[in-house]
Order: structure tokens, then sequence, then C-alpha cells
């Protein structure tokens, strides 16, 4: 592992990429990383674009990376993992949600959303795509959708030795600790399955 | 105890950790979490929303007059509001310590300028601190009130939202005992009549030359000695990604404390060194000084002077070397702008507002708060936002000169509560005095919206949650002079067309008040009976729906359209029953389906 890892995720306002920032920069400190998140807040929270870095090591400095500095990519959504693809280390990991929200100028129909582009970004760099809203859909609550992608993300970036159950269980609401634990599991399943179909 | 956290609770804690007693802010982006944070402390500190920031420094002035130590908080345009009381603090000093907290926005992430305000603290002439990260941020404000004490000046905390709304770990550590001085009646000091200011503005020279010795010597202005090649001086998050780009291969001067600059230190670090770099981000000011030294740097010449840097722009414009990316065209992801929440009640408004735009000649003056994403198509119901309740002010400047010079268009200027209450009162009272005939449209929503659900004059309840006085709009109004004033439910259409259609008749100034609470707010007590509605999804009836698309002029996140049935579509797990999309169907395709909330 280099001596700082770097993962931005990105995902549309409302997807809860802030509550996997939580848990899993919670996970790293207790694990003895420095760590340094970074959040935007305010206007683009409604329904825009949205970003959230997390960056692990040693010894950690600037809380975000700019193009090129990404080891992990973490999209929640299909075409932001596009519009965030220039993040990537052309050597990092992309960790994609299958899912599709159309973007306003989509719903007007002015623009169209576009087609293929998983097995574009699958052609560009090594790609993991994630069934987390089935997955969610399927536990019950389509809004667990975050914590399976978590599961998905603690996998390949190899930290399933950190108390994952402990750390969600104090973070998330006490009536949805069972249902996020179970998602996440469901998430490093799906991966760990991923890899062995790989 | 050490714990991850934001740049903004770091702040708030280290108040607390200091003796804070008292602080006032007003919400903005990134700002708002500071006073939020210090609101869970009510044992020990007083913390107050206030209607805007001038208003909420000149609280914390007279917190620290009367002898306690002081904060105020704000988002750096809120400093343009506050900067009248900022200059005169300068002037008469402080009591009890006194800290002001500007919270930059570079990059322009949630703010309508980029300005830099570090040049506020040689213009104030106040002493000026620069964090990089969240243990800097609670260690300097705990060392802000010292200084603040020790040299009898108001500090500027200067903060960004890299800075405010990153998380990195943070030591805790105990509370001081809240130490108040005595207030003891000095009117050479406090009251600034010529007479008194003139002595204070002399005085104000010696503080600053003291100060700057104390640069000299701060620990927040340290060196990082890696070897003569190259030198780098940077302050806040610069430095941080300057560390990332030359790691141990430079030297660094790194500077927290940044008015005054400590001159003697950048000197012996400028002479050491064969190559000198300006790291900041926005414009030269560390620069500039260095340079007025007639010390040689490398800085904006490469450095772009403006949006945030990170460690890829800034390897790219010192080393010419950019990190290598994955080659793809991007361009095919659609833009994604954020827009009005499904089932937010400005969107009935901004639908029959549109309407009559497009009908006859109008002005639509917008203001700041999410109805700014009026402007957006399809609503496209705005076309100018210049600050923070400054809607009706700048909708009569326009509305006198249209009266001038040509016939008949009309100014609507929309706003909100929170606005209202911040500068927007003062912009009303202007229509009533110089007899304008603007069309103000206040979206009162019941909360600071779009920076998070603050509570504000007209909500009823504290920063705590505990009760306050909830300050009537639609009485301030009457009270202000203005006849012609109506409320209504924004949800209803043919309400709202009817009192624009009303306010479009009359020759005077019109107040049309739209009362619904935002559709993310936590309604509380009275209001659950106040604005009881039975919130029913609804969905398309495919016999009844022609596809004529009118519905998706609404600019509804939950409306869609099924290019190959040709028909809209909902999205049942979006949509929240606010029925705007019913009303605006001509073929009543759009229907009830299950309650979705109560």
């Amino acid at each position: 592992m280099p001596d700082v890892t770097s993962v931005v995720l990105v995902g549309v306002g409302g997807q809860g990429t802030i509550l996997v920032t939580s848990i899993l920069s919670a996970g790293l400190v207790a694990a003895g990383f420095d760590v340094k998140t970074s959040e935007i807040h305010g206007l683009s929270q409604r329904g825009g674009a949205v970003n959230t870095q997390v960056r692990f090591g040693r010894k950690v400095h600037s809380p975000i990376v700019g193009n090129g500095g990404a080891d992990f990519l973490v999209a929640f959504e299909v075409v932001e993992a596009l519009r965030g693809l220039a993040f990537l280390k052309p050597t990092g990991r992309l960790i994609v949600n299958d899912l599709e929200i159309a973007p306003a100028p989509v719903l007007i129909g002015r623009i169209k959303y576009p087609k293929g582009v998983i097995r574009l970004l699958s052609s560009k760099v090594d790609t993991t795509v994630v069934r987390a809203h089935d997955i969610a859909a399927g536990l019950g609550n389509p809004r667990v959708m975050n914590l399976v992608i978590l599961g998905a993300l603690v996998e390949a970036i190899n930290l399933g030795n950190i108390a994952w159950d402990n750390i969600i269980a104090g973070t998330v609401k006490k009536d949805f600790v069972d249902i996020n634990i179970a998602a996440f599991k469901a998430g490093r399943r799906e991966l760990a399955h991923c890899h062995q179909a790989a | 105890m050490i714990r991850l956290m934001s740049g903004n609770e770091a702040v708030a804690l280290g108040a607390v950790e200091a003796g804070l007693s008292y602080a006032s802010g007003y919400p903005g982006t990134p700002s708002t979490e500071i006073l939020e944070h210090l609101a869970e402390f009510q044992d020990q500190v007083i913390a107050e929303w206030a209607p805007n920031e001038k208003v909420a420094l000149e609280c914390a002035i007279g917190a620290s007059i009367a002898g306690a130590r002081a904060l105020a908080a704000m988002k750096m345009v809120g400093v343009n509001v506050a900067a009248d009381p900022l200059f005169s603090a300068a002037y008469s000093g402080v009591n009890g310590g006194l800290v002001l907290v500007s919270a930059d926005d570079p990059g322009l992430h949630s703010s309508q300028n980029e300005q830099d305000n570090r040049f506020y603290a040689p213009f104030a002439k106040v002493p000026m601190l620069e964090p990089s990260d969240s243990q800097e941020a609670k260690d300097m404000v705990k060392a802000a009130f010292v200084i603040s004490e020790t040299y009898d000046a108001p500090v500027l905390l200067r903060m960004t939202t890299r800075v405010c709304h990153s998380k990195s770990l943070v030591a805790t550590g105990e509370r001081e005992k809240a130490a108040r001085r005595p207030y003891v009646k000095n009117v050479a000091k406090y009251d600034l009549v010529p007479g008194n200011a003139r002595p204070l503005r002399a005085n104000l020279e010696l503080k600053m030359k003291r100060l700057a010795d104390f640069s000299e010597k701060t620990e927040f202005n340290r060196l990082e000695w890696n070897g003569p090649g190259i030198g780098v001086i940077a302050s806040g998050m610069g430095y941080q990604h300057a560390r990332e780009v030359f790691g141990e291969r430079a030297s660094y001067l790194k500077l927290g404390f940044t008015h005054p600059l400590p001159v003697r230190l950048i000197r012996d670090f400028a002479a050491c060194v064969e190559t000198l770099y300006a790291v900041e981000e926005l414009e030269p000011y560390l620069e500039n000084q260095i340079r007025q030294l007639g010390i040689a740097c490398i800085g904006k010449e490469k450095i772009p002077p403006m949006y945030e840097l990170n460690p890829s722009i800034l390897s790219k414009a010192l080393l010419g070397k950019s990190a290598p990316t994955i080659e793809c065209d991007t361009s095919a992801a659609p833009p994604r702008p954020p827009v009005l929440c499904a089932g937010c009640p400005h969107r009935g408004f901004f639908v029959e507002l549109g309407k009559i735009a497009r009908r006859q000649k109008t002005m639509i003056a917008g203001d700041i708060g999410c109805y700014a994403l009026g402007l957006a198509p399809p609503l496209e119901a705005q076309e100018l936002l210049i600050c923070m309740g400054a809607a009706p002010s700048v909708g009569h400047g326009a509305q006198r000169v249209f009266d001038k010079f040509e016939e008949g268009t009309r100014v609507v200027a929309t706003f909100g509560d929170s606005t209202f209450f911040h500068t927007g009162i003062a912009s009303l009272l202007n229509l009533i005095y110089n007899n304008s005939n603007v069309i103000v449209c206040i979206l009162d929503n019941r909360t600071t919206a779009m920076t998070g659900q603050q509570e504000h004059p007209g909500t009823g309840v504290t920063l705590q949650g505990g009760p306050a006085k909830e300050v009537d709009i639609e009485a301030v109004v009457r009270g202000l002079g203005i006849d012609h004033v109506r409320e209504v439910n924004p949800m209803d259409l043919r309400d709202v067309r009817k009192a624009l259609k009303w306010a479009f008749g009359l020759s005077g100034p019109s107040v049309i008040i739209t009362k619904w609470p935002c559709v993310l707010k936590v309604l509380r007590g009275s209001e659950k009976t106040r604005y009881a509605h039975e919130y029913r999804t609804v969905t398309v009836r495919d016999d009844q729906c022609n596809g004529c698309r009118t519905c998706l002029k609404i600019g509804c996140p939950a409306i869609s359209f099924d290019a190959v049935r040709e028909r809209a579509s909902i999205d049942q797990a979006t949509c929240v029953g606010c029925e705007v999309c019913s009303q605006v169907c001509g073929s009543d395709a759009i229907v009830n389906g299950e309650p979705a909330y109560a």
C-alpha cells in the first residue's frame, strides 16, 4: 500500500456519500491511521453532483487530491463515475453502482442520458460494478444502498480486519443498525464474488 | 482524547476550551456549523443566531466590552456586512478577548463571489490567524483570545471551505474557567466620537508595531528546514498542498499568524534558500508583501490567482508536471445542476411567476437562498442576483429607470424569510419611502433552508431549539406602511395566480407572502397543525396522459418522460405528494396514489 491512500466518492446530493465518509473515516481512525476527509456543503446538495474525499496513511497533509490523484474512485451513480474519472490514477480502481439517476436537463428532455457508460469505463480502467441498488432493495430498504457500496469499498481496499459492525452501530440511528450492517456485509460479499468471477 | 472533527467543530471546541462566554453569527456556507456546535455547550456558552452579520459582530463587541470572551462567525461576504463595526472595534480594542471568524469560499462552491478576506486584516488593522487543519483551528482560536486581550485588538481567524469542512484529527483538552474581566467605564476607549477616535487611531499604529514583534516569535510562524534548494512560504490550505507537492525536498516557512507578517523571519528564510515560492490560495496576499521587502519570489505568475488549489494544480503550475490521468472523453456526462427538491414550496410560485414573465414585460430580481434555483430551466423565473437582501432595492432602482424611460415593464423582487430579516426590511422600507411600485414576493418557507435548516426571528425557535418570540412577517410589512399585502399558499397555484394578477394591477408597492414550510423541515409544535396536509404521492394515468410534457415544465426531479411510451412518469420514491404537477396537467392525468408521509 502507498504511504497515503486516496479515495474519492462521487454521487448525487442525497445519496448518502457523507454517511459513508463518516463510517469509513471512523474505522480508519480506529485502525490507527492519520485521516483527512473533505466534504462540500450548501448549494450543491440540492440534487446536484457531489464529491467527498477520504485520505489515510502514516501522515496526510492535503485533505484533497486533484486530477490523477485517487487510488479509488467510488461512484454512487453511473454518469458521476464518468464525470469523476479524471480524479483516478490510471493504475487506480473504479467501483461503480449500476444505478442511473437522470439529471434535470435529461428529465425535461433537453439532453439524453448517455448509453454504454459502464462499458466505456470498463475499457479504460479496472472497474467493478456493484448492484448496490438491487441488493439494498432486496434487503427491504433501497436507502441502505450506500452501505452496500461501503462494504464493497472496504473489501477492495482490503480493510476487512477493522471492527466495522461496531463502527456502523455507533454511527447510524439505532433502529437502522441491523439493516445497515446487513447491507455492508452484502456489499463485501458482492465484491468478493466479483473477485472470484475475475 | 484524539477525535476526527471538522475545522468548524474545532473552532467551536477551541473557543469553549478557551472559556468563551458569548457567540453570535448568521448562517452562511461554509461557516454555519461553528454556531451549531457552540449551541451544544449551552450550559457554558451563550450562543445566538443574529438576523445578520453586522448585528452578530456588534453583539460580540458588546459582550467583549462587558468583559467576556466573545466570538462572531460568518461567511466571507458576511464580513462585508459586518465591516462597519469591525473597523471601529479595531480602534476601541477589547475588554474580554474578541474573535471574528471569516469563512472564505475559494472555488465559489456556495457563494456569489470569491473574495479573499485576508485583506481585511491590514485594511481594518487587526491581527490575523490562518489555520490549515482542524488541530490548528482549535489551537489558533484559543491563542486568538489571548492575543486579543494582550494586544487589545479583535482577532480575525480566517478559514476557508477546505479548512471548515475537512475533518482531521484533533486532541481535545479541558475548558479553562470562563474568565470575565470586570467592566470599567472608559469613555475615551469605547466611545468613538472623533475626539476619542483620533488618539485611538495613533494607538492603533502602536498596537500593530507590537503585534509585528509578536509575529516574529509566535509558534504559529514556524520553520521546517530540509535544506537550501527550494524554499516555500505558505499559509492555510496552500501549505498543505505544497507539502504534498514538494514533500521533504523543500524547506518551509509555514505562516499561521499572517497579519502583521514576520518580516525578519521572511528575510532570513529567503536569504537561506536558492528558489523561493509563495504558495497561497486566491490573491497574492503574502507574495505582494514579500515583494515589497525587495525579495524575489515565484507566486501568482505561475499559481492560479482564482479558484481552489489542489496538489495536482500546484504540481502542474510549479513543476510543470501533471499526474497521469485516464485518457477518456468524459464530455458525454450530462451536467447535473442543483434543483429545487421534490415538494419544494417555491416551485408552485415560480411556475406561475414564470408564466407571467413569458407573457408580459417583467424583470425578476432574485436573492440569496434556495429560491435562487428559480433561475434554472425550465422555471427560468429569475434574472439577477446581487447579494443578500438586495432583491427589493436592486429591483427598485431598476423600476425607477423603467418608469422614466419606457412604459410598462414591472419589476418583481423575490426573496426569502431569513433574507427578509437579514437586510431585506431596510430595502422594503426604501420602497415605501420612495413610492415604488415593485412587486415584492417574500418566499417564507419557515427556515433558513439552503444552509441546512437554521432558525431565524420568524420561526419562533432559538439556535438551541428553545422558544422565542415568532416575528410575524406580515405584521412587520404592514407596520412599515405597505397597505397591499397578501398571504398565499404557494402549493395552491390558483391562489398564487390570483395574487400575482392582483399585484400587477396595482400602481403602488405590494407584497405577496408565500407561506409553506420547506419540505425538508421537521415541523414542531403548532406548525404541525398550521401546516397540516395529507401528502399522497401522485401517479400518471396512462389512459389520460396525452404526452404534452406540460408537467415537465415545473422542473420536478420526480417527473421524467418515457420516450418509448410517450407518457410522463413519476418516480414514487422521489415524489412527496405536493400535487403541483397535477394542477398544471390539462388532461387530469396525474392522480393521487398512496399516502406518502404525514
